[in-house]
């Protein structure tokens, strides 16, 4: 904890120089940071945010608990969105709004899986093979909205809008659907066989493997999982507004690399992670409010994101060869 | 449909992600993960844009690139091999810190977002080997690209030697088998890894120059788009043997080369887009199932 306070500490210096190498004011950017992250205005959108965020980062933790590391959030989660539409297009009501849901988390589960028997089955890493297969995801859900899915009325590549029985048109349903996920995950990492065999994984493969934890069966188990939840963060935003996919609304936003970044720095812990993510997500959007108050770039949150993560990396490497010193 | 131009405009896509692979390749060699190639690579087509537009020359621009890539290595260096952090997470960090900082200086430096482009950019000219570009095909094929796409050719045939004809080569896939028995010879593990790490930044520089000032004369935002992953697959590919490498980053620029063609007979581009992955990934299977098998005869 105290490592992690005195990180971010040297992130955000680092990040006041390079502030005021560029002829700002790094105490009013920073502030305009955190007013408009958690202002009467910001809050919202910072919550908005946060939902797909803490989603991904919670994804993306399920495999790394393991030492496992998905890199192909970004393909499962546009596959999750692409599905959901499609369905959400053609089965109307309520019905159609859980088979929304269903259909995305189907999708992004057995895409992760494609990349987990991958691994096992023909011993390329998982790390190549979720990242490679992440970009014919993305140019194929592209495909889609271009030509046999597309609005026909519109000039964008986007698709039709889901009808308004099928919508999440408040915040609330996706909030408490992840919410609820984050939790499940956290009991499931601390209570239960499960739970503890990922654990055990994650410190030492060799060991668990001797201790009889089937390590192909377990990597098939936790991608799917990983894939599962992506793809159900891919079926909440797109159930949300504007209800309908277009074309990289959800790449550009960067959901997958900030949630990795902050699963990362959690060391994969459910709350840990959940904590890094609001963190990051709230960073993220107050640098939206900063760019319109003071003129800095937003992109200056993500270069705080990485530094912040870059030292930690190096300050907890530096403490486990203190620890125990070769 | 394939002819010789399908062939050089395969050349000039492939050679960024070569010298990025190239780097990978020395790293591995020497027992470091650098999954940082992308990131050190967009920052280096940056500093090339830059160096080129304010000084006017574009070989203080390459100089620029080759330095500036080096420097921002240094990130993975201390992090890595001095404070011992985790390579995987260090990478995806500073690929991510390569993102955010060039898009936040193409905005304070150039004022613009986006794009930056201008006619008075100094770019890479072609070059016309004599005697070649009069042999036909061959010569449509291996004359009229940029320096540096046969500067990376002989960076191949230069890690070969180094690696296999050279003390330090010696020493150097010493660390990477058995670090603490090339330790107890005496070989410094350390400054081995920096001189690795360091030489791919300045690698990984030429990849961003080639990128920015070779193959087009601009510079955008994330405009690696996943070379730097490509090639840390091409490494996978080739074993890390520099010939090896070479023949992976052939095989994704002839891939993306093709695509681009079939694009012409109305495929849609979202489909050849994928084919580079697609490609590398079966090209993948098939070599690790080969490996498989010998291991199971033997």
């Amino acid at each position: 904890m105290k490592t992690v306070a005195v990180t971010l500490l040297a992130a955000l210096a680092l990040g006041a120089i390079l502030l005021a190498a560029t002829g700002a004011n790094p105490l009013e950017a920073y502030q305009a940071i955190v007013t408009g992250a958690f202002g009467p205005d910001g809050f919202q959108d910072t919550l908005a945010y946060a939902v797909p965020v803490v989603g991904m980062a919670t994804a993306l933790a399920i495999p790394l608990r393991a030492g496992m590391v998905n890199l192909g959030g970004e393909g499962q989660l546009v596959l999750g969105a692409i599905s959901a539409i499609a369905v959400g297009l053609h089965v109307p009501g309520p019905l159609g709004l859980v088979a929304a849901l269903v259909a995305g988390v189907l999708a992004g589960a057995l895409y992760a899986s494609i990349a987990a028997v991958c691994e096992t089955r023909l011993g390329v890493p998982l790390l190549v093979t979720t990242l490679l297969l992440s970009y014919p995801a993305m140019s194929f859900a592209a495909y889609l909205v271009r030509f046999p899915m597309r609005d026909e009325g519109s000039s964008l590549p986007q698709s039709d809008q889901l009808p308004a029985d099928v919508r999440f048109t408040e915040l609330a349903p996706g909030l408490f659907l992840i919410a609820a996920v984050v939790v499940v995950y956290a009991v499931v990492d601390a209570r239960t066989p499960a739970g503890f065999e990922t654990r055990v994984t994650g410190w030492g493969p060799r060991f668990a493997q001797y201790a009889g934890i089937d390590r192909p069966a377990l990597t098939v188990r936790l991608l799917a999982c990983s894939g599962g939840l992506a793809g159900l963060v891919g079926a909440v935003v797109a159930l949300g507004f504007p209800y309908r996919f277009i074309d990289g609304a959800l790449i550009t936003p960067q959901y997958t690399w900030i949630g990795l970044l902050a699963a990362l720095l959690a060391a994969a812990n459910p709350l840990g992670t959940l904590v890094a993510a609001v963190f990051f997500a709230a960073l993220t959007s107050g640098g939206f409010a900063m760019e319109r108050e003071t003129q800095v770039p937003r992109e200056l949150t993500a270069v705080l994101q990485a530094v912040l993560i870059i030292f930690l990396a190096a300050a907890t490497g530096l403490l486990r060869k203190r620890r125990n010193p070769a | 449909m394939i002819d010789a131009a399908l062939f050089s405009s395969a050349l000039g896509a492939l050679t960024p992600i070569l010298f990025a692979a190239l780097a990978g390749a020395l790293c591995q060699r020497a027992g470091v993960f650098n999954i940082s190639l992308e990131g050190t690579m967009l920052v280096g087509a940056f500093a090339g844009v830059a160096g080129s537009w304010y000084t006017g020359s574009v070989w203080l621009g390459v100089l620029i690139a080759v330095l500036t890539g080096t420097a921002y290595s240094l990130i993975l260096a201390v992090g890595h091999v001095s404070f011992g952090g985790d390579a995987i997470v260090l990478g995806v960090a500073i690929n991510l810190l390569a993102v955010g900082l060039t898009s936040f200086l193409i905005r304070t430096v150039f004022g613009t977002r986006g794009t930056f482009s201008d006619p008075a950019l100094q770019g890479l000219d072609a070059v016309h080997l004599p005697l070649v570009r009069d042999i036909p095909f061959v010569g449509t094929v291996l004359s009229g690209h940029s320096v540096l796409v046969y500067l990376s050719w002989l960076a191949v045939v230069a890690l070969a030697v180094l690696l296999y004809r050279h003390p330090w080569g010696l020493r150097l896939r010493g660390i990477g088998e058995r670090e603490d028995a090339a330790a107890s010879l005496g070989v410094s593990v350390t400054r081995y890894r920096y001189g690795v790490i360091l030489a791919g930044g300045a690698l990984c520089g030429l990849a961003g120059a080639q990128l920015a000032l070779g193959n087009v004369t601009l510079f955008s935002e994330n405009m690696t788009a996943g070379r730097g992953w490509i090639a840390v697959v091409a490494v996978m590919l080739g074993r890390a043997l520099p010939y090896g490498v070479f023949a992976a980053a052939v095989l994704f620029g002839l891939a993306e080369a093709f695509g681009f063609r079939l694009q012409g007979v109305g495929l849609p581009q979202q489909a050849t887009d994928a084919a580079p992955y697609v490609v590398t990934l079966l090209a993948l299977f098939i070599s690790s199932a080969r490996i498989r098998r010998t291991r199971e005869s033997t």
